[in-house]
């Protein structure tokens, strides 16, 4: 009676083990899915986790161009030599009167020695982009919603929706925007967008010589950009503006507007 | 009273309505049409915007590879490089836009710039430069020759002292080769102490001091060639050194 008792428990067992096979391979097959869906989560770009900003060392710019040449190249803007996504302006400030501004191709080409004069008391370079202004002007004013404000805090033109109005481009307190001659559409600096979303640097800062322009996120501890932000007394372009920029000056003169 | 009364009459339309619903339906459903038509896709998905502009922006091709790209091959030359002033470079900033390289590195090769355009845009002379950045005159420093001949761009701080005072002082050198003194060497009358080849700004040469230098050969009884022009180093010039007037690299013309 016992080993009849023992033995049925067993069969049932093993009968019940056989049923529930399907069951386990089910089971296993949810497990490894799950596992993978979870890594894929891992990759997929959340734009919310990012906040892109750039951060320039006036001290640092030697005014070589390197960068101008490089946005010229990776983003495909005209050649003539008034249109810039990124330019390199000098600044010669006299002891007496205005500042003297200049930015031949846009320092593409280096700049041309300038004649010392004994009453200069400064000059220095300093490199301009579009500042991707949290609170644009840009974006406000076009009229179909073809310039955006990312949500990784960017802002681009969607080429094939823009109408080329040209309001954006009066609208921008930093002359950031041009019209690309050939599209006819607004065009500007897009922090090269399509290359920091391959965890790439922008092209200007992949080759700045002297690491004048720093890129990284603002609001992320290990970015090199929270490091200059903390090293250094940061500016912003036009303050006074309201427009909320996203490129930050170190060394910036109040010339430098 | 009798019409409104009527169930029938209550539920017909006016007459003069019907036209008037059937064009408003018309213009609402045409307006609906339109909008499907005309407002892309993702249009408002995230923002007034086309949301899938984003990844279109995002998928553009990029021209700079980055210098993380270069090192799978190039890792002997970083060595070098990250050991040199020049660390902090990419290898994009000389060589150019690489993605196609990294693409196909036997078809498509990066420019190599030589010669004596492309080093001069970071280190020719322009007072607008930080202080102390490595600058200097292209007209002056080695005219006509390749940066590269002497500096290795790779790791640029000089591998030896340069051999003639000219690599430097190319601007007395050419003076004097056409001058009387043309055959005197510098240290005929500079002593050249060693540091002065490898610090420059810091050991410097030094100068004459009294006039019993040029006296070594224009004095009156000086040990020299008999053509070379004599003066009685008591009397001539009176209180002032030779150089005060005579400009020792060009001598003929007095000042």
């Amino acid at each position: 009676m016992k080993t009849e008792e023992a033995k049925t428990p067993r069969r049932e067992f093993l009968e019940t083990c056989g049923k529930a096979l399907p069951a386990w391979v089910v089971f296993f097959a949810t497990i490894k899915a799950g596992t993978l869906s979870a890594a894929d989560e891992t990759e997929v770009y959340d734009p919310k986790q990012h906040d892109y900003a750039m951060g320039i060392d006036i001290h640092k710019c030697i005014g070589c161009g390197r960068c101008v040449n490089a946005c010229k190249i990776e983003n495909k803007v005209p050649a003539e030599p008034y249109f810039f996504r990124t330019w390199v302006e000098r600044y010669v400030i006299p002891a007496e009167g205005e500042a003297q501004v200049d930015s031949p191709n846009g320092g593409r080409d280096g700049f041309p020695e300038m004649k010392t004069d004994p009453d200069i008391r400064r000059a220095f370079f300093a490199p301009k982009l579009c500042n991707h202004c949290a609170n644009p002007p840009c974006v406000q004013v076009c009229p179909v919603g073809a310039t955006f404000s990312t949500q990784d805090g960017v802002v681009l033109v969607d080429e094939t929706y823009c109408v080329g109005c040209r309001y954006c481009i009066q609208a921008c307190p930093y002359g950031a925007r041009y019209l690309h001659p050939e599209k006819k559409v607004a065009d500007k600096c897009t922090f090269c967008y399509h290359r920091i979303r391959k965890g790439l640097l922008p092209a200007c800062v992949e080759v700045c010589p002297t690491q004048a322009r720093v890129f990284g996120e603002a609001g992320r501890q290990s970015s090199p950009l929270r490091r200059f932000l903390r090293f250094n007394d940061v500016t912003v372009l036009k303050p006074s503006l309201n427009t909320n920029p996203k490129v930050y000056y170190a060394g910036a003169d109040r010339e430098v507007r | 009273m009798a019409l409104w009364e009527d169930g029938l009459s209550a539920r017909k339309l006016p007459q003069q309505v019907i036209p008037l619903v059937i064009i408003f339906a018309a213009a609402l459903a045409a307006l609906i049409i339109a909008r499907k038509i005309l407002v892309p896709k993702t249009f408002g998905d995230l923002g007034y915007y086309r949301a899938a502009a984003v990844d279109e922006i995002a998928s553009q091709p990029i021209s700079y590879a980055g210098s993380k790209a270069c090192l799978d091959c190039h890792d002997d030359i970083d060595q070098v490089k990250s050991q040199s002033k020049h660390r902090g470079l990419s290898c994009e900033v000389c060589h150019g836009d690489a993605a196609k390289h990294v693409e196909a590195p036997d078809e498509v090769k990066p420019i190599k710039p030589i010669g004596r355009g492309y080093c001069p845009l970071c280190h020719g002379y322009n007072p607008a430069r930080p202080t102390g950045f490595p600058q200097i005159n292209p007209d002056l420093h080695n005219p006509g020759r390749a940066c590269m001949s002497c500096h290795n761009a790779h790791n640029p701080m000089l591998p030896h002292a340069p051999e003639e005072c000219a690599a430097c002082h190319r601007q007395i050198a050419s003076q004097k080769t056409v001058s009387h003194h043309a055959t005197l060497t510098c240290v005929t009358c500079h002593t050249v102490p060693d540091g002065h080849l490898t610090n420059p700004n810091t050991v410097l040469a030094e100068k004459p001091k009294t006039k019993d230098l040029c006296g070594k050969c224009h004095a009156q009884g000086a040990d020299s060639p008999a053509e070379i022009p004599r003066i009685d180093l008591a009397t001539h010039g009176g209180r002032y050194v030779c150089w005060d007037c005579h400009y020792p690299h060009f001598p003929e013309a007095a000042r």
